[in-house]
């Protein structure tokens, strides 16, 4: 069931914890609203489930406004970072719950409930636990128990609120691809919040990035990684390095690096620009290629991990600069701390005011 | 097999003294008096005992103290959650008055208290005048009992229910919503369950108080033999009679039963807190 919203606003007192927020969720996808903490991600998703109510604006679920509909007749599953598992029951009663609510008419016949509970069990590998209660259950075993009891009640939309967030990082990592496969399954239109952009990236069919209240970008991963709408998506997307320049009739000096701006060829103005280099997008080496190549100095070296991690220091400016290499031109290079390096950076993205190039 | 370990290394020292103390502390104001009651109670021969503490006037008592004290910790429990949940879940001018008042009970001296219920629920007080037109009467009968020691019990309810249901998780009910659980079911089968060791330490609590309580019941209760007699007053009553052995086999008797039920309210609590 598709969910359309549109102009949602909510404050608590002073805060605006969503600002007019408009967004498609197209039904059957799995979509992820993305963003640091205090970005009203969690307020709008409590919005579409109808444990808050917004202050203005629709929430539609498959085309219905669900402004009388109250929360026990949304037909929505709701997963809550901390699982909220009945802790006096145990996890064949927590399943069972939303099937044993039901009116006396709509109830299934208690062998049904009792297939359909250890159905959702097998689904999400927990057979055998369905005697255990919830504090003889690991964090992610709880977590899947949670997933199971939303899913009895077979809801026309699934909302996770930081599922994984509670985990430690294996588990996370396990659960969240566990969660992409379950939903290939299903097919149940979902929408997850996280603010972690990894696991969004990876989980995802939608990332809706949002920020103070407001969406800065909804698109596809691959989009929002390639193409960033601002540098606020950028930013929040992994660690970067800035740098400053100015742009000038179709051509940006960064750096002493010229680029061409054909779209802004127009623009007689020089203006302020900024530009963003992601740490695996700059060549390091020991002399410089172009007369135009930044010199730093190695500060520190994280050598854990797939690649290195280096923190430079710029010789001019003083400011800090991040580069990533793989470990065979790391060998190759052979650095050390307090060495002098050159930088050169591949690939830019560059923001001018508002405009995105 | 190591076995017993008395003490682990810490860095909290003073087990040793404070254990010591808490042993002492004990002993002088708990242990000692019960052992010498029972001693006390040994100089009677086994049938002598018996007749002591089966008497029928006795076996009147017990009845009315055992039954109006279950009675008003049982009404306790049911209000008690009430107020408790007032307390907690709404905002409303006053509250930290009416917090305030739940303490009351406690702090007023239970004579005080007894005079005051007497004076409102005899047949020409406040409310007794009223209840009467009903053929109601509380002053003077085992109702007007039942009525103090609901009164003493009060507190205890409230004060153990209170924090529970204050770290009661709101997102239990919030997934319970989302389930479709109508208000009644998520009471009944989410909130009432995770309130039930607390509910079950407030019972037993106001049950031990009601059963022990002499000073506010002894003024609405009348004390007609055989009928708004409650036990303490008869271990009194034996004592003015310079029948001291008499006395300490009651109080034997009520010992016995009190440790019997709380063991058995304990066992309950723990029956129900076993699965959290």
């Amino acid at each position: 069931m598709s969910i359309e919203i549109n102009g949602v606003t909510k404050r608590f007192g002073a805060f605006l914890a969503v600002d007019d927020v408009s967004l498609d969720i197209p039904e059957g996808k799995l979509t992820a609203l993305l963003g640091p903490s205090g970005s009203g991600k969690t307020t709008l998703l409590r919005i579409i489930a109808g444990l808050e109510q917004p202050d203005s604006g629709t929430i539609r679920l498959g085309g219905q406004d669900t402004a009388d509909v109250h929360v026990s007749h949304r037909g929505v599953g709701f997963v809550f970072q901390h699982y909220a598992l009945f802790k006096h029951m145990t996890v064949f009663d927590n399943v069972a719950f939303g099937l044993t609510v039901k009116p006396r008419r709509e109830r299934p016949p208690k062998g049904e409930i009792r297939d359909r509970v250890l159905e959702l069990l097998r689904l999400v590998q927990l057979e055998g636990m369905a005697g255990r209660y919830p504090s003889q259950l690991s964090g992610g075993q709880r977590q899947r128990v949670a997933l199971a009891r939303a899913l009895a009640v077979q809801p026309k939309v699934l909302l996770l609120d930081e599922p994984f967030g509670a985990l430690d990082a294996k588990v996370r990592a396990e659960l969240r691809r566990w969660l992409r496969r379950l939903h290939d399954e299903l097919h149940v239109t979902s929408v997850f919040v996280t603010h972690d952009q990894e696991e969004a990236l990876e989980v995802a069919d939608q990332v809706v990035v949002m920020n103070k209240g407001r969406i800065e970008q909804a698109a596809s991963p691959q989009q929002v990684w390639d193409k960033p709408a601002n540098p606020f998506v950028y930013n929040f997307l992994g660690s970067v390095n800035l740098f400053r320049g100015r742009v000038h009739g179709g051509q940006a000096m960064v750096e002493n690096v010229r680029l061409c701006l054909p779209e802004m060829k127009s623009d007689a103005e020089s203006r302020p620009v900024v530009a963003f280099v992601r740490p695996y997008d700059l060549d390091v080496s020991r002399k410089p290629f172009a007369p135009d190549d930044i010199a730093a100095q190695v500060r520190f070296i994280h050598s854990a991990g797939a690649l290195i991690r280096i923190d430079l220091q710029r010789s001019d400016t003083g400011d800090a600069v991040e580069a990533q290499l793989d470990r065979d031109r790391f060998r190759e290079l052979a650095l050390s701390v307090g060495d002098t390096v050159y930088l050169h950076p591949r690939n830019m993205q560059v923001f001018v005011e508002d405009y995105q190039i | 097999m190591n076995g017993f370990v008395w003490r682990q290394p810490s860095v909290l020292p003073g087990f040793g003294l404070t254990m010591g103390f808490t042993l002492l502390y004990l002993s002088l104001l708990v242990l000692i008096p019960l052992a010498g009651m029972i001693l006390f109670t040994a100089k009677l021969d086994w049938a002598q005992f018996w007749a002591a503490v089966t008497h029928p006037q006795v076996m009147a008592s017990y009845r009315l103290s055992f039954g109006a004290s279950f009675i008003a910790a049982g009404i306790n429990a049911v209000f008690g959650v009430l107020v408790a949940w007032v307390l907690v879940r709404y905002a409303f001018p006053g509250k930290r008055i009416v917090d305030a008042l739940v303490d009351l009970p406690f702090a007023l001296p239970t004579a005080v208290a007894g005079i005051a219920l007497t004076a409102i629920y005899s047949t020409t007080g406040w409310m007794g005048q009223h209840l009467e037109i009903f053929g109601i009467k509380v002053a003077y009968t085992p109702i007007g009992v039942t009525v103090a020691m609901t009164y003493i019990g009060l507190p205890f309810v409230v004060r153990t229910v209170q924090p529970v249901l204050e770290d009661l998780d709101r997102e239990l009910e919030e997934a319970a919503a989302c389930l479709g659980a109508t208000r009644w079911q998520i009471i009944r089968r989410v909130i009432l369950p995770s309130l039930l060791p607390a509910l079950l330490t407030g019972l037993a609590l106001a049950f031990a108080r009601a059963l022990g309580e002499y000073g506010s019941v002894v003024f609405i209760a009348g004390n007609m033999p055989y009928y708004t007699e409650i036990t303490p007053l008869l271990i009194i009553t034996k004592l003015e009679q310079y029948d001291y052995t008499g006395a300490t086999a009651i109080g034997t008797v009520m010992l016995v039963a009190a440790f019997v039920l709380l063991l058995i309210i304990n066992g309950l609590q723990w029956w129900a807190s076993r699965r959290h």
